[in-house]
């Protein structure tokens, strides 16, 4: 059995990719580390179905779902932003800022 | 030979997604990303989820990437060599925020102890048993067909709401 190991990845990617999103300024790769993020709870999902029963591979299908439908409508959030402040560098984008 | 292969993965996988957040090109970013997300579908394998482990390479590195990927070169975003990591207080906070996480994370994550038995054999030996009688995409099957079959229908709805939103946002405005 590989659950405790597999949950120790699932941890290390998480705190990577919470790494990511604070340190980047580039809202792609931010998106992108948000992915590994649930990639690393998807695979907690996964090694906890090993002790719970076949419901974590199911919550996991539909987290892949909600993943397809967030990168296409946060990718469309992201070009819409671009055609007006032609840049992706969430330093630029200060218009809620006082 | 499972625990080799585990680790061997599980290194891919960290190297991957330092790779992704230490890289300075976004288009290597995604393909380091790439390689995360194979790393993690050889682990699913390892822990029993097969149908999963091919969803994985297929919808996640195969077209959500593939999207990104898209998005990248649409922008013209692949020659930006620029390091865009933030420095100062950013990274100080970066690294507590990071280090409180994994400080949360790290002892409950030491010990997991099997869960209830259903009708006497382990949740492990349950799937088991459910592959060898229905194979790997029988087993997710049938509880999403069963007892998940409502919220299998919701997820069909965000999605045609994902298509139409993301329609609706990327689309030059005509006037």
């Amino acid at each position: 059995m590989i659950v405790n190991e597999a949950l120790t990845l699932s941890a290390i990617l998480f705190v990577l990719g919470t790494f990511g999103v604070i340190v980047r300024r580039n809202a792609i790769i931010m998106f992108l580390c948000v992915e590994i993020q649930l990639n690393a709870v998807n695979l907690a999902f996964v090694a906890f179905s090993r002790t719970m029963g076949i419901d974590g591979q199911i919550f996991v299908f539909f987290v892949m779902t909600v993943a397809a439908a967030e990168a296409a409508v946060g990718l469309a959030i992201i070009i819409s932003v671009f055609r007006h402040y032609e840049t992706v560098n969430v330093n630029h984008f200060n218009l809620l800022k006082w | 030979m499972i625990n080799l292969l585990f680790y061997v993965f599980a290194a891919v996988a960290i190297g991957g997604a330092l790779g992704v957040v230490l890289g300075r090109n976004p288009v290597s970013s995604l393909m380091f990303m790439v390689v995360t997300l194979a790393a993690g579908a050889g682990v699913y394998v390892l822990l029993e989820a097969h149908f999963l482990a091919a969803v994985q390479v297929i919808v996640y590195a195969g077209a959500i990437m593939v999207l990104f990927l898209f998005v990248i070169m649409l922008l013209n975003l692949g020659h930006d060599y620029q390091a865009d990591l933030r420095g100062g207080l950013w990274a100080v906070l970066a690294f507590v925020v990071s280090g409180a996480i994994a400080g949360l994370l790290a002892p409950s994550f030491r010990g997991t102890e099997a869960g209830p038995d259903v009708a006497g054999i382990s949740a492990a030996a349950g799937i088991d048993q459910a592959l060898a009688d229905y194979g790997a995409v029988g087993v997710i099957a049938r509880p999403l067909f069963t007892d998940y079959v409502v919220p299998f229908e919701i997820t069909g709805i965000l999605l045609l709401v994902a298509i139409v939103g993301a329609i609706a946002l990327a689309k030059r405005t005509v006037r």
